[in-house]
C-alpha cells in the first residue's frame, strides 16, 4: 500500500493507510486528533469539517487519496490555549454555544471563510455556515463572534 | 422568611453528607460534586458560581466533579429544568453549613470570636492578623458528617458571582478541541463495537451469516442474543465493515405496522387509552352560554437529532462493569442495567461523560447497554459504542404526537364561560431506572426480552407529561383537563424537552388569539385581562413593549404573541415573533422576556431562551418524523431537515432579574410561547389558522384551500 504524505496542520505527515479510508477514520483513528467530530457520516452537518488547501471540507466523506500532497487544517490547527486564533478568542469571549460538539467544525467553516472573505458581511457569514449543522440554537452568537474576529484580525 | 421548621432542600435531604458534595483539595482546590451532569445547558458553571460564591473561593479553585455511581450524590436525573432548583439550592445550602463548620474551627484556632473573621479566596482572617484557610483546616475537619437544616446562606446584597454572567468552564475546552466529550476520549486498549438494528419497525432477527464479518481485518467477536445482534472490532472502520458485512447477511420478520403519517389526529383518537381528568373549576355563575367554538390542534412525532449519535463506552472485569455514558441518570441508568444483567447495583458502576446536547431522554442509555452487552466478549477490555446518524434518527425514542381539542363556550360577548380541553397522546415518560422492568432497547430485543415499556405519564405534582401546561394559567370561570394516554405506541415515545408542553401551549395560545380576533380585541390585551400574576402580565408587557408591540401592519410581515409559565410551575416566558409570510414562512424576529426568579449566570439564561427560541422555530418550521407504514424513514439530515443558519431568527431576550425569588431553570421555558407566537403571526400575516404542525409550504396551502 503507497504512502500517502499531506501536511496536516503545517506538519509533513505521511500515513500508511488504504487509500480509499475515509479522512476523518485517519484524522481520528491513528492520527488521534479529536478536533473533527463525527456527527452524520455522509457530509450533510458538517461537525466533521477540516481545512483542505484553501476550502472546508467534510472529512466524513472525503477520501484519504484526495489530500495528498495538500495541506489540512483541522481545529487543532486552528490555535491553542496558549496560542488562540481570533476566532477561538471570540467563540470565548460570545459563550458562543451550548454543547459545542457541532463547533470544531463551524471554527472550521468560519476559518476558512475569513481566509477568503476577511471583511464577510452577517449575510456572508450566514451563507458560508449554511452547510452546518448546530441543534442547540447557538447560531446568532456564533455569527457575533464570527463578525467580532473578522474586524479583530481586520485591525491588527 | 416562613416561620415554619427549616427543612432541608430536595437534594440535600435525600443526600445529606456533606463530603458527598464538597471537598477540599490539598493542592488549594475545592471539589464540587453535583449529582447533576452537563448536557450543553451550562449547569456545572451556574453550580460552581453557587458553590463559590457561599464558600467565598475564587472560581477558579473550584474543580466541578463529573457525577458517577461510585462517589456523587444522587439526584436522580437531569432534566425538567430542575437541575437548578435541587442541586443549586443543596449546594447553596451545604456550602453555607461548611462555611459556618470552618469558621467555628478557625475561631477556636484563632482564638478570635467567629464573628470577626471574614473569608477571603479560602483565606480565613480576622484581627491582629490572624489568619488560616480551608485547607489549612481542612485535616481536622470531617464533612463525613449529615446537613442540618437551617444553615443560613448569604443574602443577595452578599453574593458576589450568582446573579451574575460567568463564562461557562467547559467553553475553552470545546474550542481548542481537548478530549471533553465522550466520543473524544481515549481508554487503553479500547475496542469498538456497532449493534445490527432492524430497518422495518421491530423487526425480529431470524437469521445472521456470520462468515463475512469474522473475515474483517481486526475482528474480536459477535455477539448475537435474539434479536440484538453486534461486532466488536479492533478498529472503528473495522466495526463498521463488520456490521456492514452482517447486515447483509440479516435476515428479519417484517415487523410491526406504524400508522398513517398523514393523519396522525384519526390514529391517537382511535387507539384504547388511559383517560385522567387533570383539573376541573366550576364557577355557580360562569355566564350565559351563546355558543360553542371547537378546534383541534396536532403536533407530530419530533426527533431529539442531537448532532453527536449516541456513545458509550463499558468495561467488564469479572462480574462487574464499569460504564462511561452521557446519559442523564447515572443511577437511573443504573437501575435498568442492574434488571438486564441480573446484577446487584454495587457490582455496576456508572460514570458521566458529556456528549453533545441533550434534549431529553435520547439513546444515550440505550447505547449504554448495547456497550455493556458488546464488551461482554471483549476479553476485559474496554468497548466504545457508537450509534450510527440513521440508528440515532429511527431507534430512539421521539417526543410524542399529540392531538388536542379545545372547546370554548362563550356568550354573547364572546367571553369565555367554560373551557374544554382533551389530549391524545402516548405517554411522554419512558425513562430508565424507575420501574421494575427496563426501558432499554436492547433490553427488548433479547431472546428472552423484557417487555416493550409503554410510556407513561408524570403526575401532575411533577409538572405532568402529556398535560404539562393543559391547566389554563388564566382566570377562566370553569373548565375541564382531559388526558388520553394511549395504550399501544407503535413508535416509541419518551421525554423530549417541555413534554407536552409545546402542543399544549400552541393549542392554549393559539385559540386564544382565535377568541380574542372574534372579540376585536388586542391579543396582548386579551391576555393581561384574563391574568391575575403580576410576573406574568410582567413577562409579556416586557415582550410587547420591546418589540414595540404591536407595529403598524406591513404587507407580507405578520406579528404574534405567546404565553406560558412552564409546567405551571418554573419560568415565566413570553414571546413575540414577527415573520415574513407568502407561500411559505420566514420567521424574521423573536422577541422574548422571561422571569426565572433569581437568575443564577444570566448570560447562560439567555443562552437556554435563545436556543430554546431557535429550536422551537425549527420544530415548527419543519420538524416532522417521517414514516412509512413499515419503517422510520426520516433517517438523515435531509429527511429530517432542521433550521440552517440563514433561517435563524433574530433573537432578543429580556431576563428580568428577580434575586429575592428562588431560581426555576430556563431550558424549556421558551418552546411554547415561540411556537403559538409563530402560528399567531401566520394568521396576522396570511389571514389562515394552521393547527397543525409543522408551518410549510405544504400546510400553508392545505390551509388556504380549507
Amino acid at each position: 500500500m503507497p504512502n500517502i504524505r499531506f501536511r496536516l496542520n503545517g506538519a509533513p505527515t505521511e500515513i500508511d493507510a488504504d487509500p480509499d479510508s475515509l479522512l476523518l477514520d485517519v484524522l481520528r483513528g491513528p492520527l488521534g486528533l479529536m478536533g473533527p467530530h463525527f456527527g452524520c457520516g455522509s457530509g450533510e452537518c458538517g461537525a466533521c469539517r477540516v481545512i483542505v488547501g484553501d476550502h472546508a471540507v467534510t472529512s466524513c466523506d472525503t477520501p484519504l487519496w484526495s489530500v495528498a500532497d495538500k495541506d489540512v487544517t483541522t481545529l487543532e490547527g486552528l490555535g491553542s490555549a496558549e496560542r488562540p486564533h481570533p476566532l477561538q478568542r471570540a467563540f470565548i469571549a460570545e459563550q458562543s454555544m451550548q454543547c459545542g460538539y457541532c463547533v470544531a467544525g463551524i471554527l472550521i467553516s468560519a476559518a476558512a471563510l475569513l481566509r477568503q472573505n476577511p471583511k464577510p458581511t452577517e449575510a456572508e457569514v450566514r451563507a458560508a455556515l449554511d452547510r452546518n449543522l448546530c441543534r442547540c440554537g447557538s447560531q446568532n452568537r456564533m455569527v457575533r463572534a464570527i463578525l467580532r474576529a473578522a474586524n479583530e484580525m481586520a485591525a491588527a | 422568611m416562613s416561620s415554619a421548621v427549616p427543612t432541608l432542600p430536595f437534594s440535600l435531604a435525600a443526600n445529606p453528607r456533606l463530603s458527598s458534595w464538597i471537598r477540599f483539595a490539598s493542592d488549594g482546590q475545592v471539589t464540587v460534586s453535583p449529582g447533576k451532569v452537563e448536557i450543553g445547558q451550562g449547569i456545572v458553571t451556574a453550580l460552581a458560581q453557587i458553590a463559590a460564591d457561599e464558600l467565598d473561593v475564587d472560581i477558579g479553585r473550584v474543580q466541578m466533579v463529573r457525577a458517577t455511581t461510585a462517589a456523587s450524590p444522587n439526584e436522580g436525573v437531569t432534566s425538567g429544568s430542575l437541575s437548578i432548583q435541587h442541586s443549586g439550592r443543596a449546594l447553596r445550602a451545604a456550602c453555607a453549613e461548611i462555611r459556618e463548620i470552618f469558621l467555628s474551627a478557625a475561631s477556636d484556632r484563632l482564638g478570635v470570636d467567629a464573628s470577626v473573621l471574614q473569608i477571603e479566596d479560602g483565606t480565613i482572617s480576622g484581627p491582629g492578623n490572624v489568619r488560616t484557610s480551608y485547607w489549612e483546616l481542612a485535616d481536622e475537619i470531617s464533612l463525613d458528617r449529615d446537613a442540618t437544616p437551617g444553615a443560613k446562606p448569604k443574602s443577595i446584597e452578599e453574593r458576589s458571582l450568582a446573579g451574575r454572567s460567568a463564562q461557562r468552564i467547559d467553553i475553552p475546552d470545546k474550542v481548542f478541541a481537548h478530549r471533553r466529550f465522550i466520543h473524544d476520549t481515549a481508554l487503553p486498549g479500547l475496542l469498538h463495537g456497532r449493534v445490527l438494528r432492524p430497518e422495518k419497525a421491530r423487526a425480529k432477527l431470524t437469521g445472521l451469516r456470520e462468515d463475512e464479518a469474522r473475515a474483517v481485518p481486526g475482528f474480536v467477536a459477535i455477539v448475537r442474543d435474539g434479536s440484538f445482534a453486534g461486532a466488536v472490532c479492533e478498529t472503528e472502520a473495522g466495526t463498521e465493515a463488520a456490521l456492514k458485512a452482517l447486515r447483509k447477511g440479516a435476515t428479519w420478520t417484517e415487523g410491526e405496522a406504524l400508522p398513517d403519517e398523514n393523519d396522525l389526529a384519526a390514529f391517537l383518537k382511535a387507539q384504547p387509552v388511559e383517560s385522567t381528568v387533570i383539573d376541573t373549576r366550576t364557577a355557580a355563575n360562569a355566564g350565559r352560554k351563546a355558543r360553542t367554538l371547537k378546534r383541534q390542534y396536532v403536533r407530530p412525532y419530533i426527533a431529539h437529532a442531537s448532532i453527536a449519535p449516541s456513545c458509550a463506552m463499558a468495561q467488564w472485569s469479572g462480574d462487574r462493569v464499569h460504564v462511561w455514558t452521557h446519559s442523564q441518570g447515572v443511577y437511573l441508568l443504573r437501575n435498568d442495567l442492574a434488571l438486564v444483567l441480573k446484577l446487584p447495583l454495587e457490582n455496576i458502576t456508572v460514570e458521566h461523560l458529556e456528549g453533545a446536547g441533550c434534549y431529553g431522554h435520547n439513546p444515550a442509555d440505550d447505547v449504554a447497554l448495547d456497550a455493556v452487552l458488546l464488551a461482554k466478549a471483549a476479553g476485559g477490555k474496554p468497548v466504545r459504542v457508537q450509534w450510527s446518524r440513521a440508528d440515532e434518527m429511527t431507534h430512539g425514542p421521539f417526543g410524542a404526537a399529540m392531538a388536542i381539542e379545545i372547546e370554548a363556550d362563550l356568550d354573547a360577548q364572546n367571553e369565555i364561560v367554560e373551557w374544554r380541553h382533551s389530549i391524545w397522546s402516548n405517554g411522554h415518560a419512558a425513562r430508565p431506572g424507575r420501574g421494575t422492568k427496563p426501558t432499554l432497547l436492547a433490553g427488548y430485543e433479547l431472546e428472552n426480552p423484557f417487555p416493550i415499556a409503554i410510556s407513561g405519564n408524570p403526575p401532575q405534582a411533577n409538572g405532568g407529561g402529556g398535560d404539562r401546561n393543559s391547566v389554563p394559567l388564566y382566570e377562566f370561570p370553569a373548565w375541564k383537563i382531559e388526558s388520553h394516554r394511549l395504550l399501544t405506541m407503535p413508535v416509541r415515545t419518551s421525554a423530549l424537552r417541555t413534554l407536552g408542553a409545546q402542543g399544549n401551549v400552541f393549542a392554549i395560545e393559539c385559540f386564544l388569539d382565535e377568541i380574542a380576533a372574534e372579540r376585536g380585541e388586542d391579543p396582548v390585551a386579551f391576555r393581561l385581562r384574563h391574568l391575575k400574576d403580576e410576573r406574568a402580565k410582567n413577562v409579556i408587557r416586557a415582550a410587547a413593549k420591546r418589540a414595540n408591540w404591536k407595529p403598524e401592519p406591513k404587507a407580507g410581515t405578520g406579528y404574534g404573541i405567546g404565553y406560558s409559565r412552564y409546567k405551571n410551575s418554573g419560568a415565566y416566558c413570553a414571546a413575540v415573533a414577527e415573520i415574513e409570510g407568502d407561500e411559505e414562512i420566514r420567521v424574521k424576529k423573536l422577541t422574548l422576556a422571561v422571569d426565572v426568579g433569581e437568575a443564577i449566570n444570566p448570560d447562560g439564561v439567555v443562552n437556554q431562551i435563545e436556543g430554546g427560541a431557535i429550536q422551537a422555530t425549527s420544530w415548527v418550521l419543519k420538524e416532522r418524523v417521517r414514516f412509512d407504514r413499515a419503517r422510520i424513514t426520516s433517517n438523515n439530515w435531509a429527511d429530517y431537515p432542521i433550521l440552517r443558519f440563514s433561517e435563524v431568527p433574530q433573537v432578543e431576550v429580556e431576563v428580568i432579574q428577580r434575586s429575592q425569588i428562588d431560581p426555576v431553570g430556563a431550558g424549556e421555558a421558551a418552546h411554547g410561547p415561540v411556537t403559538a407566537a409563530i402560528a399567531n403571526a401566520v394568521f396576522d400575516c396570511l389571514g389562515v389558522r394552521i393547527r397543525k404542525l409543522p408551518i410549510t409550504r405544504d400546510s400553508l396551502i392545505a390551509a388556504m384551500e380549507a
